[in-house]
């Protein structure tokens, strides 16, 4: 057997560790670091592995340091906390729903923030500082979810319908979101375009401090509750009749799903596809939900989002490519190679 | 032991009244059957009686105390319903289907204990299961799939067992072996079985104590072979029958009239 045990004395603490999740989960782990490094030195100037090993030893000089502290680094961060965060958002959703389509971009919760910050761009356009655009980018994917929850409440919140009312929604807000950009002067539209697309182009420090809080409180959050998710995937009946307040951790699953895709799409944008393609690429190499689940989601789609980002940024240059482009690019195919390899099982 | 009973429990669905005022106390340690017709509400009573269905009025009361007023978790420790025809979703093992009856008995920081342990591998044993243990549930047969469910609610390891319709979509030969699992896990550890069963010559066979619902309340309760005379079997499934003993165990055998093929001579005939 591939599981091993952990228990305290007097079985305070017990836990079951499945030791080829554990395994998948470091695999995840130093790809992230294989990346992590890659990205770190690739750009408009490459970097070598002596030159990165004299930056981090402060023995660099001040270019060096700019480019590496000040340009790339917050960029990688920002990177790897949005697609984390809209990872594990979507593995939850997908959880709730029992729906493998089922992602924060379906169901409303980016739409919510697109509507918001588009809005912000064309109808504040000059008259009000860029720099408050996440926080109502944060507060457009709130309310929305708010009003989505609103909506499908019928003595309590059913997966059926909060999809249904979900996708209604999304439609609505993407609707909107389009006549403001037909109806904007072209500047304005094309700054839209590429914040729907999602595009993480310029991340600084202050952009890394403002989506950091989110990750660290609701990402491990997401870790706990996981084992109330997966009970509500054996339907709502079996998780109430084993003693689960379904709603009411419903809810909080819902909370920590919109804090976290609510703050990844203020910050990146409407990145698609992570949300989606992260926890199916999770779910693939750790199995159904439970606490693995979060951990290499948030993995998955922090290697997605990195890698992607990389690409943006090197592929074209001088260009710069919105992030979003790229994140199907690289998520697909290893997803369809995943379900390729596994058809005959 | 755990008693269980309604209390002037009033039931609905939508506008339509379900039961009305009903008064039932269910046998300790006995396998109690509800039959009745579709529809007559016996799937929402025993929903309501698992408190997954809040009642109109009145009260399901678990020793003496109503269920309502028990915490969600406490209750699920001593009562166990596996409702009608559970889904899993793809993928999951019939080993962590089975793990997720130790639920109610877990907390953020206990999420495998011996005990836990313990029971999961119990449960699968009693069932028959632990030899498939690692297969899937999608990739079962009909009546292993429900026996990977009964382990589930067995690892919950409650005193009191409700099962909405078990035997559905199952053929003959699974019916019976689901039924004989219960009937010996009944005799051997004493809990209380409540089930509802369409097969009315199952229940008879296999239940202690048979209820009989129509018109918003019970009509007959019992042990089967006093309580199940022609008269009521007519009246409540509405349909003219015979009543014959069971050859195999003498309990009440019911043949329904009807149409369909007569031969007029004996099957031996020429």
């Amino acid at each position: 057997m591939n599981e091993r045990v952990y228990r305290s004395k007097r079985e305070k603490v017990s836990f079951l560790i499945n030791l080829s999740e554990l395994m998948v989960i470091a695999v995840l782990i130093f790809l992230l670091l294989v990346s992590f490094i890659i990205s770190l030195s690739a750009g408009g100037k490459w970097l070598s592995l002596a030159e990165l090993s004299s930056v981090a030893a402060g023995l660099a000089n001040a270019e060096m340091n700019l480019v590496v502290f000040e340009l790339r680094l917050p960029r990688i961060i920002v990177a790897m906390l949005a697609g984390a965060s809209l990872s594990v958002a979507g593995s939850i959703l997908q959880g709730i729903i029992r729906n493998p389509l089922a992602s924060p971009d379906i169901i409303g919760i980016s739409g919510g923030g697109s509507l918001a910050a588009i809005a912000y761009i064309t109808l504040l356009s000059g008259k009000a500082s860029i720099h408050f655009l996440p926080i109502a980018a944060f507060c457009g994917a709130g309310l929305i979810s708010l009003l989505i929850y609103m909506l499908a409440w019928k003595k309590g919140i059913s997966p059926v319908r909060l999809i249904l009312i979900g996708i209604g929604i999304s439609a609505i807000t993407g609707a909107l979101t389009m006549l403001m950009i037909t109806l904007s002067p072209n500047a304005s539209a094309s700054q839209a375009y590429i914040w729907m697309t999602g595009s993480i182009y310029g991340s600084s420090w202050v952009n890394v401090l403002s989506l950091l809080p989110w990750s660290l409180v609701f990402i491990p959050l997401a870790f706990m509750y996981s084992r109330h998710l997966r009970l509500q995937e054996l339907g709502d009946d079996v998780a109430a009749a084993l003693g689960s307040s379904v709603q009411q951790q419903r809810a909080v699953l819902l909370v920590i799903s919109v804090a976290l895709a609510g703050s990844s799409v203020a910050v990146a944008g409407a990145v698609g596809f992570v949300g989606l393609i992260g926890p199916h690429l999770a779910r693939k190499l750790t199995g159904a939900s439970n606490g693995s689940l979060m951990v290499s989601s948030a993995l998955t789609g922090s290697l997605i989002v990195l890698l992607a980002d990389t690409l943006a940024r090197t592929v074209f240059l001088p260009k710069d490519i919105p992030v979003g482009v790229f994140t199907a690019a690289v998520g697909a195919p290893f997803f369809i190679y995943l379900l390729f390899r596994n058809r005959n099982n | 032991m755990t008693m269980l009973k309604t209390r002037a429990l009033t039931l609905s669905y939508g506008q339509s009244p379900i039961i009305n005022e009903l008064d039932l106390k269910i046998p300790s340690q006995k396998i109690t059957v509800f039959v009745g017709r579709n529809g007559c509400g016996k799937s929402t009573l025993l929903r309501a009686i698992s408190r997954l269905l809040k009642p109109d009025g009145g009260a399901v009361l678990l020793d003496g105390k109503a269920i309502s007023k028990w915490s969600t978790k406490e209750v699920a420790q001593q009562l166990a319903i596996l409702p009608q025809a559970p889904l899993a979703p793809e993928g999951l093992t019939v080993k962590d289907l089975v793990r997720q009856g130790r639920y109610p008995h877990q907390s953020l920081l206990s999420q495998w204990t011996k005990e836990d342990e313990r029971l999961v591998n119990k449960a699968l044993a009693d069932t028959g299961m632990s030899e498939l243990a690692e297969r899937t549930v999608d990739s079962l047969s009909g009546g292993q799939r429900q026996r990977a469910w009964i382990a589930m609610i067995l690892a919950q390891n409650t005193n009191i067992l409700l099962l909405d319709e078990p035997t559905t979509y199952l053929d003959m030969a699974h019916q019976v072996e689901i039924l004989d699992l219960l009937y010996e896990l009944n005799l051997r550890d004493r809990c209380t079985i409540v089930m509802v069963l369409h097969d009315l010559n199952l229940a008879c066979r296999y239940a202690h104590h048979i209820v009989a619902l129509a018109d918003q309340t019970v009509v007959a309760e019992g042990a089967p072979e006093k309580v199940m005379t022609l008269s009521t079997v007519e009246a409540v499934f509405d349909m003219k029958c015979e009543l014959l003993r069971d050859p195999i165990f003498g309990t009440p055998l019911f043949l329904p009239y009807g149409k369909g093929r007569h031969l007029s001579h004996s099957m031996s005939g020429s």
